[in-house]
């Protein structure tokens, strides 16, 4: 496939000034393009390069951002109001973040820029069928979801956003969530500079999910890499991923994919689009349902399978967010939406279970001496 | 965890068995009169044996519980000095046997024990081929003395022989020794029987427990499958019936092999056709050693083997004829699971971060390869070959107990101790050399008759599955892995037994078996001989198999048993054939009835019965 920067259509001056596309699709991002459509978005491309099903979409590259904020003198006002914050202060980092975003989501793009995202986005409602097709608008920061980094939660994410003008003032929001307090302190703790973090903005069609949640292809509770766990629950991830409910609990072999331990959970909510403001909300799981088990076991199976694709692909254990697309029929039906390095137990190492590496008969002596616990 | 008091459970004697104890020796009772072996009683973890027991025990029969008694805690505690354990110490509560690894409390002496073992253990497992190649010929040797022995019948006159040979001994004296020597025979071949097992199910069990320290939620049959499809020799007599199958349909005799289920019936047809004899011969050839295998576990006197009951070979051969007519291969998929194992080992292999792990994962497997076979194969050589024989041997006693009156029926001799026996025979022998009547002959016949009482209540009564007060650390290989003594099968046997009414329950536990979830219809079979009613795909519900199940296995969908670990007959067949087993539910026999819907999930061990 051709690099990102020769299929992207832009104007000749585009070219001249840095070379770089300020739109990308994520079909064209790679592992490596990380530094042009941040960490969420290259991983999206790389996912569907290794053939996992993924909503398509396109990213606000971090050229693209960087020339807005030069574009409109937005990136020296944040500088002077950020010389000489204490990282240490967190009224004072809110107030300055306050000021910082306001200036960010007032200011429109440049025409040129708002051309070239409102393209995309009639390619993508073409592509999806569906005239102003609902999608997430989310940030993709070059420095999150990298080991040892997580940023996880610290950039908005925004759903169902449908038509230019609230895609625009969306992506606008997305780029001053770099800049909310927090961010601003966690980035000064750790010693990444402000021109260190870029930040792209990912717009993905909406999975209109009728079930969805996480997967992790390493036991989050023991590390165990033999195994892949998932949690779901009816509607959209955002009930999982927040806590808001106990969702369905799988544990699957990875080897040979069979469903080793269930617990279906009672599930009071559970998240849906409203189909007057195209907004999700939370409502009520109606009570018959609430038992109910949320992902069906050839889902789960087939699931678990592109979970152990995904970890292949990358080499290591993976969080993914994945959903259960009710437009569509079984078979093509499950989507994953992110996918990233699992980070709490890829920086512990795998818990040495043998004693000094002996013979077996030197285990088979330990482990007498150590014995079983039954109480 | 807190279990009922041992001393309470038999202070609640069944009405109508006071003094059952006398059919058990002396030493298998709760006691109230000693207060340090009261004390040592109540403080100790004991549990129901219901893997070798699921019915209370004849007093004959309670031969092969001294035996391994006496076996299972000598190679422990005296021969290989496992530094943390002593033996297996037993008692009875109403004809049930319980038991209780007794550990090594002083870790002084845990220490001093170390060296020896790893001496003497270390010995066995470098040179496990030879020495069991060693083994092979001492049990068949053992065997072949038990076939040779002579159990002779009293005449009123001894033979002419006796004077001419000047032989100078009579058959009184010889059946009194020769009843000795079937016993110690007996006694023997158990020796044999632990020589390699503890150090076996040792390598396997540590290698279980390895596998699961790295990936803790593996499931114990994953690690089983990475020993699967080894050549055992557990697997001759289903194979014997395949090829018996292939040959009458070769010859054309397949007809008259399945035109009745009554053996004596078929085998007269056979001999008038000439094709007939011909298969006839190739059966004669299987029958030694092969047909002595039991329709049970071996340990009772009443698992007959199939010599003794061809009925049930022949259905198992009817059964596998029609499959072969079917075009359906019977064969084992063995190049199919030896696949899967060896995908299933790659794939776990590659997940290990360390390479001291990996090498250890590798040692551990190999040892556990080794040793597989002999966990496999004693069986067939003792619980079956030995015992089926044994039992008839012992039938040739009772028949002259009979004959002299002291027992009415043959089958009356097993409710007799074994050192009553010795007595009955001595009182036999000397009224025979005498000329005058046992006196035997008017207090046994009354005495069997109340016995014969007592274990129907007995059988009628359900033991507790664990008494006493639970220990912190097991460390007892076999207490481990044979039993699947956990925390969670204690608390999972403790909170059905909390069910009041069984009609209730739609949930049941067990071990994870053999992998696969499958929905069916159960069919109950207390015993081999009711496999019979088996229709195809249904789920099989059982107290526990044995190898001469194996046919029914052609035929269902799932297993289920009573009794049993992931290295149980059930689980090790379902995994060859690949259908699901939830194994050692405790009471499914009891909970479970034939017709009833079931899902059976081999993987997680969960049984639903849909009511």
């Amino acid at each position: 496939m051709a690099s990102a920067a020769s299929v992207i259509e832009r104007t000749p001056a585009d070219a001249v000034k840095t070379g770089l596309p300020v739109v990308c699709w994520f079909e064209e991002c790679r592992k490596d393009s990380v530094p042009l459509v941040g960490g969420k978005c290259a991983s999206l491309g790389e996912l569907i390069n290794a053939g996992v099903r993924v909503p398509p979409g396109f990213a606000l590259t971090t050229e693209g951002s960087r020339r807005f904020m030069a574009e409109a003198g937005i990136d020296r006002e944040i500088a002077s109001l950020l010389s000489g914050v204490d990282a240490g202060d967190l009224d004072a980092l809110e107030k300055i973040s306050e000021q910082i975003r306001a200036v960010i989501e007032t200011q429109p793009f440049s025409i040129e820029i708002e051309d070239l995202i409102a393209e995309c986005y009639r390619k993508l409602a073409v592509r999806c069928g569906m005239p102003a097709v609902p999608v997430a608008v989310r940030s993709s920061a070059t420095a999150e979801d990298l080991p040892g980094a997580s940023f996880a939660g610290q950039q908005d994410t925004y759903l169902w956003i449908r038509g230019v003008d609230d895609l625009l003032h969306h992506m606008r929001r997305c780029i001053s969530s770099l800049y909310t307090g927090r961010a601003i302190a966690y980035r000064a703790n750790r010693g990444f500079g402000g021109d260190q973090v870029a930040i792209s903005v990912g717009v993905q069609k909406m999975a209109n999910s009728y079930t969805a949640g996480v997967m992790f292809t390493i036991h989050p509770a023991n590390g165990d890499r033999s195994v892949i766990v998932i949690d779901s629950n009816f509607g959209f991830g955002e009930s999982v991923v927040s806590g808001e409910v106990t969702p369905d609990h799988f544990v699957v072999n990875k080897i040979t994919l069979d469903i080793i331990d269930r617990t279906i959970s009672q599930k009071q909510i559970c998240y849906t689009v409203d189909p007057k403001t195209q907004r999700s909300l939370a409502i009520e799981v109606p009570f018959e349902r609430q038992k109910v088990q949320s992902l069906i076991d050839d889902e789960i199976t087939e699931l678990a399978w592109m979970g152990k694709q995904i970890e292949k692909h990358y080499g290591r254990p993976m969080d993914i967010e994945w959903a259960v697309d009710k437009d569509l029929p079984a078979g093509g039906n499950i989507f994953i939406l992110q996918a990233r390095p699992e980070t709490v137990w890829s920086e512990k190492s795998q818990r040495a279970a043998s004693g000094a590496g002996g013979s077996a008969m030197d285990y088979i002596l330990s482990s007498l001496l150590t014995g079983k616990k039954v109480s | 965890m807190k279990f009922p008091v041992p001393h309470d459970i038999k202070a609640k004697t069944i009405p109508g068995t006071e003094g059952w104890e006398r059919m058990y020796p002396y030493q298998y009772q709760f006691v109230t009169d000693d207060p340090v072996r009261n004390q040592y009683e109540k403080d100790t973890f004991w549990f129901y044996d219901g893997l070798h027991y699921p019915e209370p025990l004849y007093p004959f029969d309670t031969i092969w519980d001294e035996a391994w008694f006496l076996a299972l805690s000598q190679f422990n505690n005296r021969i290989f000095m496992v530094p943390p354990v002593r033996g297996v110490d037993h008692r009875m509560i109403n004809g049930y046997p319980y038991i209780s690894p007794v550990p090594v409390k002083d870790p002084a002496e845990i220490g001093r024990r170390v060296p020896n073992f790893m001496e003497r253990a270390g010995y066995y497992y470098k040179n496990w081929d030879a020495l069991e190649a060693k083994w092979k010929i001492k049990m068949e040797a053992t065997i072949r003395e038990l076939e040779a022995l002579q159990i002779p019948r009293l005449a009123d006159m001894e033979e002419l022989a006796v004077v001419t040979d000047a032989i100078g001994e009579s058959k009184g004296y010889h059946l009194l020794k020769n009843y000795d020597d079937l016993i110690n025979l007996g006694i023997k071949c158990w020796q044999y029987h632990f020589e390699f097992l503890n150090l076996g199910y040792a390598a396997y069990v540590f290698f279980l427990d390895f596998v699961q320290k790295l990936f803790p939620s593996i499931p114990a049959q994953r690690v089983t499958q990475m020993i699967s499809g080894i050549d055992v020799i557990m697997y001759q007599p289903d194979e014997e019936l395949k090829k018996l199958a292939r040959k009458a349909v070769e010859l054309g005799v397949d007809s008259v092999v399945t035109f009745s289920q009554e053996w004596t019936e078929v085998e007269a047809a056979l001999k008038k056709l000439p094709k007939g004899v011909e298969w006839l011969s190739s059966l004669a050839l299987a029958r030694e050693p092969w047909f002595n295998i039991s329709t049970g576990t071996g340990w009772f006197h009443h698992d007959r083997s199939w010599n003794d009951q061809m009925n049930v070979p022949l259905s198992g051969i009817a059964t596998y004829i029609g499959k072969v007519k079917q075009g359906i291969s019977i064969d084992r998929p063995t190049e199919k699971v030896r696949a899967e194992r060896d995908r299933i080992t790659a794939e776990y292999r590659g997940l290990i971060e360390k390479e001291e792990d990996r090498k250890q994962f590798d040692e551990l497997l190999g040892c556990a390869k080794t040793v597989f076979p002999y966990v496999e194969n004693h069986l067939f050589y003792v619980e079956h070959w030995f015992h089926s024989v044994f039992w008839n041997k012992m039938r040739e006693v009772a028949v002259i107990m009979k004959e002299h009156g002291v027992i009415a029926e043959v089958e009356d001799v097993w409710l007799l101790r074994r050192d009553e026996i010795k007595s009955a025979l001595w009182d036999i022998v000397t009224a025979w050399a005498t000329g005058v009547t046992p006196r035997g002959t008017k207090t046994w016949p009354k005495e069997i008759l109340w016995r014969k009482g007592v274990m129907q209540k007995f059988k009628e009564w359900s033991p507790p599955p664990a008494i006493g007060t639970a220990p912190e650390v097991i460390q007892e290989p076999f207490t481990i892995v044979l039993w699947g003594v956990t925390n969670k099968s204690l608390a999972d046997w403790a909170s059905v037994q909390e069910v009041k009414d069984p009609d209730t329950i739609t949930e049941l536990k067990g071990f994870a078996g053999s992998p696969g979830i499958i929905e069916g219809k159960a069919r109950v079979c207390r015993t081999v001989s009711e496999v019979g009613q088996l229709l195809e795909g249904e789920i099989l519900v059982a107290p526990t198999t044995s190898p001469s199940w194996a046919p029914a296995f052609a035929k269902i969908g799932a297993c289920i048993t009573d009794v049993g670990g992931v290295m149980s007959h059930a689980a090790i067949v379902c995994r060859e054939y690949g259908m699901p087993a939830v194994v050692g539910t405790g009471m499914a026999t009891k909970i479970i009835r034939t017709g009833m819907m079931l899902r059976v999930d081999g993987s997680t061990g969960a049984i639903t019965i849909r009511r």
